[in-house]
């Protein structure tokens, strides 16, 4: 392991894209999902998140889950600032079909339009989804 | 190629598992080094031992196990996508206060960093799940 | 860029926001229940024909095998078994599995 870690502090930089595409509450991926993002932030890495289909549920404003008994992580995304995760792409399209619009969110993001969210996810070294 | 592959469902619910045994094997038959196994989410359940499916049916885990001792794979599991599904090693069982440990054979708890890790290192990260 | 399906296009959005979001000259792989997205007569093989312009097409033939698809792969549409799926991985700079 020790020479892994000498490779990365020799500067190894790769683009990560963390693609959420699952509502949360009703499946973990989202949650696990965002525990994974937290912990890149330590590898100092050049990390976005993209959300898509029902990954932009994740973002909604008003989420209060206290009469189904689980943790509300919503408040997480606001805190991703704080870990330098500042590039949070949104996906237009998966938007519009929800009835959502930017003002929806919780957090600051940057919507995309099909093409533009292609041609960023194709730049990409590593792509994980969720 | 050096190829890191992430499994993110457990054994025989999902087909994900089987994909990536499949996918794992080819890779190394084909000279390429699987860098590291990262099974996350429900995924995790793919280390547990006490796994005993029907004999005329693949045992997942042992497979896991085998090609593991064969090809000396670096096979991680999450370690708190483990402790809230209950897969333990000794030192966690002792840890937690916990009767018996349950991890197969060549499967190691490790944090999320090795998943990060593995997609700094690694020319490719492949994802199962479902 | 490699894009890995999965999953049934009965049964979820998946293929659609791939091919949507897959840039010209992309490969597509369909594996497990997305296999069933290559087959003749669906209802989804105008919107694989239609890719195919822009996109090049793979199903996993183990997959179509186990599910008695074999002989019903439209044109046009190439079979790779797991070895194949391992040379895609690797031709193309990087993945994304549509999970």
């Amino acid at each position: 392991m020790t020479d892994e870690m000498d490779m990365e502090e020799g500067g190894v930089i790769k683009k990560f894209m963390f693609v959420n595409r699952k509502a949360p509450y009703g499946t973990i991926y989202a949650l696990e999902g965002l525990e994974v993002v937290l912990i890149s932030a330590a590898f100092e890495q050049d990390v976005s998140m993209a959300f898509i289909d029902d990954g932009v549920y994740e973002l909604a404003k008003g989420q209060d889950t206290k009469a189904i008994g689980q943790k509300n992580f919503s408040p997480t995304y606001r805190a991703l600032e704080g870990y330098d995760i500042e590039k949070l792409y949104v996906d237009q399209k998966s938007l519009d079909e929800r009835g959502l619009t930017e003002a929806d969110l919780l957090v600051d993001v940057q919507v995309m339009d099909s093409a533009e969210l292609a041609a960023m996810m194709a730049e990409q070294d590593v792509l994980i989804s969720f | 190629m050096k190829i890191g592959v992430l499994v993110s469902e457990g054994p025989y619910t999902h087909q994900a598992s089987d994909s990536a045994y499949n996918f794992v094997k080819a890779a190394l038959e084909k000279g390429h080094e699987i860098y590291r196994v990262f099974f996350y989410h429900d995924g995790v359940n793919n280390a547990t031992r006490f796994t005993e499916p029907p004999r005329d049916d693949r045992n997942i885990v042992n497979r896991w196990s085998e090609l593991g001792k064969q090809y000396n794979l670096d096979m991680v599991v999450c370690i708190a996508a483990a402790q809230r599904r209950g897969i333990m090693d000794e030192n966690e069982a002792k840890r937690q206060g916990k009767s018996g440990d349950n991890i197969a054979e060549g499967f190691r708890i490790s944090g999320l960093g090795q998943l990060v890790e593995a997609g700094i290192q690694c020319d490719r990260l492949v994802t199962f799940g479902d | 860029m490699l894009h890995i399906v999965n999953k049934s296009p009965f049964e979820r959005n998946t293929l659609e926001s791939c091919l949507r979001l897959a840039t010209k000259g992309s490969a597509v792989l369909l594996t497990e229940d997305a296999v069933y997205a290559a087959t003749t007569g669906s209802a989804a093989e105008g919107k694989i024909k239609a890719a195919m312009a822009d996109l090049k097409i793979y199903a996993l033939s183990p997959d179509l095998q186990a599910r008695g698809m074999a002989g019903r792969v439209m044109d046009g549409v190439n079979l790779v078994d797991y070895g194949g799926f391992v040379d895609l991985v690797t031709e193309h700079s990087n993945c994304q599995s549509w999970l």
